[in-house]
């Protein structure tokens, strides 16, 4: 069998770069929110929160270990039913970005935790002090003073998404991981495994890039 | 204006009971500047914190204002918590919000619309000479800066009464110094009732009309500040005056007089000696400048035991100073 020709290649790596971006895309903006959630929630019912309830917080706690312990490809067949449930299918991209979100949640929550809590106590108090309700110690106070923290973290968050979506391919989501294995692994085809790799280290560099200026425009204090 | 009574509050932390505030009364006039001391663990901090219920007491009432803190469910309490400033140690800004931002903050909490909420931060920030800082982040400001936005931030709510915890604890001698002028000319100038919580005795002396001295959870003395220090064993009394242990001299009677203004300047001591013939020594002695006069105390050896001294002694009492044996 010959080597694939560049032309040949284009088209592949193209479509799969569309396919790895909106797995990815979708599936950190859904992270994004179900993880600031989580986190915040964790922060507020946790010792000394806003809404301290420790029954509440020992459940999320543990939900979240459970979701950080499962390895993802495990995480992605044992949820198939949950998967099909919520899109009406178990294969292809809309259906790999299921897991891919359900794994990425718990991940970047424990983030959204810690980078809370580094909020200055007294900052809270002081804001208490005002008058401040609890809505408002949330998104004026604890989100915003958290910012940095948070990009931060929704950064290193992408980054994995990255590397999580190379194994979609198991449920036929596409993308360059799949792309990598099907073609430069199996069919021993170098040109499309060196190509893939490259895309994938040119999109996480531009990722973090992209996040570390942000964090420093946000920290510029 | 602040009225505490039976004031308990205690912690509990791995099995641990902690009584932080065990039974405080406290009554801080309108336009006052009170002080609280104490070591550290005294529960000054607690104490501060239950005035504006950050802090939940066990029992006990605050009554700030006319309005009791205690009884008031949490929409109220949050409404009136705005009337009630309060400055901290380590000024407790947003570092996400600039000087301006950050004065902005209890407007929008107290809904003040914007243009409205423009023109009062800019009064702030020029009533505490910040004027020209207003764009600046917290990290580009210095630390007496810092204190400064934190006290325009106190004030936007028009209180009533201030509260801080150890301001000026994180602040070199001579910003210090203006902190406290400023808050001085505050509480003079808006008719402010300041209760301030401090480890530094020249705070009480710069600016505090009185003072009450906690120890393990209580309040073992309470008064004006010119009061207490005119009282014989007074604990603010040793803090201030400092004039250590008296030394053992053989045959010779030790007594600190303690002077407030209008001693202050007289010659009473030369009085003794001309009309006692006694040889009155000075062993220690110190005059401090208060916010409101003068207190001094002086150490003074008397030869002879203190009967054979009992004569001078009391010319000096009679004299309307108070006057201690301290050996
Ligand atoms: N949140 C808390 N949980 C448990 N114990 C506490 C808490 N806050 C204070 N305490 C305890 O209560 C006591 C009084 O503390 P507080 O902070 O009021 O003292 P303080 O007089 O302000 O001391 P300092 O001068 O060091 O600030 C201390 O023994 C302290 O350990
Ligand atoms: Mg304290």
């Amino acid at each position: 069998m010959t080597p694939m020709t560049w032309a040949e290649i284009q088209p592949l790596l193209w479509q799969a770069s569309i396919e790895t971006g909106y797995m990815v895309a979708v599936s950190s903006a859904l992270t994004a929110v179900g993880g600031l959630l989580l986190g915040v929630l964790l922060v507020l019912t946790g010792r000394g929160g806003l809404l301290a309830t420790r029954p509440v917080n020992l459940v999320l706690g543990i939900l979240i270990n459970i979701g950080r312990s499962l390895p993802f490809i495990i995480l992605l067949v044992a949820i198939i039913p949950f998967t099909r449930a919520l899109v009406g299918t178990t294969i292809g991209t809309e259906a790999a970005i299921v897991p891919l979100t359900v794994a990425a949640i718990p991940f970047f929550a424990r983030i959204v935790e810690t980078a809370i809590r580094e909020v200055d106590r007294d900052v809270i108090a002081a804001a208490r002090a005002m008058g401040a309700s609890r809505t408002e110690i949330v998104f004026k106070v604890l989100l915003r003073e958290a910012r940095p923290g948070l990009v931060a973290g929704l950064t290193i968050t992408v980054i994995a998404l990255i590397g999580y979506s190379a194994m979609a391919g198991t449920v036929g989501g596409g993308g360059l991981g799949d792309l990598a294995i099907r073609y430069g692994y199996q069919r021993f085809e170098n040109t499309v495994m060196v190509a893939t790799v490259v895309l994938l280290v040119v999109f996480v560099q531009l990722i973090q890039s992209l996040g570390d200026l942000i964090v420093r425009w946000l920290s510029r204090k | 204006m602040i009225q505490i009574e039976g004031l308990r509050k205690a912690y509990h932390s791995r099995g641990r009971t902690v009584l932080a505030v065990d039974g405080v009364d406290l009554e801080v006039r309108q336009g006052e500047v009170y002080g609280v001391l104490g070591r550290s663990g005294a529960g000054k901090s607690t104490l501060l914190r239950c005035v504006n219920l950050l802090e939940r007491p066990d029992a006990g009432s605050v009554t700030v204002d006319g309005v009791d803190l205690t009884a008031l469910p949490e929409r109220r309490l949050r409404r009136q918590r705005q009337r009630i400033g309060m400055i901290h140690q380590h000024f407790a800004l947003l570092s996400s919000r600039t000087a301006a931002g950050n004065v902005a903050f209890p407007l929008e909490v107290m809904g003040v619309p914007r243009r409205e909420r423009a023109q009062r931060v800019a009064e702030l920030l020029d009533l505490v000479g910040l004027g020209d800082r207003a764009h600046a982040y917290p990290a580009q400001l210095s630390g007496g800066q810092k204190q400064r936005v934190g006290i325009a931030r106190a004030l936007a709510g028009r209180p009533t009464v201030l509260l801080s915890d150890e301001a000026t604890s994180a602040l070199d001698p001579e910003t210090t110094t203006s902190i406290l002028d400023l808050l001085r000319d505050l509480s003079q100038r808006l008719g402010l009732t300041i209760l301030l919580i401090t480890h530094e005795m020249e705070v009480v002396k710069r600016i505090c009309d009185s003072a009450a001295v906690m120890r393990e959870g209580r309040v073992i003395e309470a008064g004006r500040v010119r009061d207490l220090l005119a009282r014989p064993g007074s604990a603010l009394g040793q803090e201030i005056f400092r004039l250590g242990t008296p030394p053992d001299l053989p045959d010779t009677t030790i007594v600190d007089v303690t002077l407030t203004d209008d001693a202050v300047g007289q010659s009473f001591v030369a009085d003794l000696v001309r009309r006692y013939d006694v040889d009155a020594s000075i062993l220690a002695g110190t005059i401090e400048t208060l916010a409101d006069g003068q207190v001094g105390r002086l150490r003074i050896a008397l030869p002879g035991s203190a009967e054979a001294n009992a004569a001078p002694l009391r010319h000096l009492r009679d004299a309307g100073l108070s006057v201690e044996v301290a050996r």
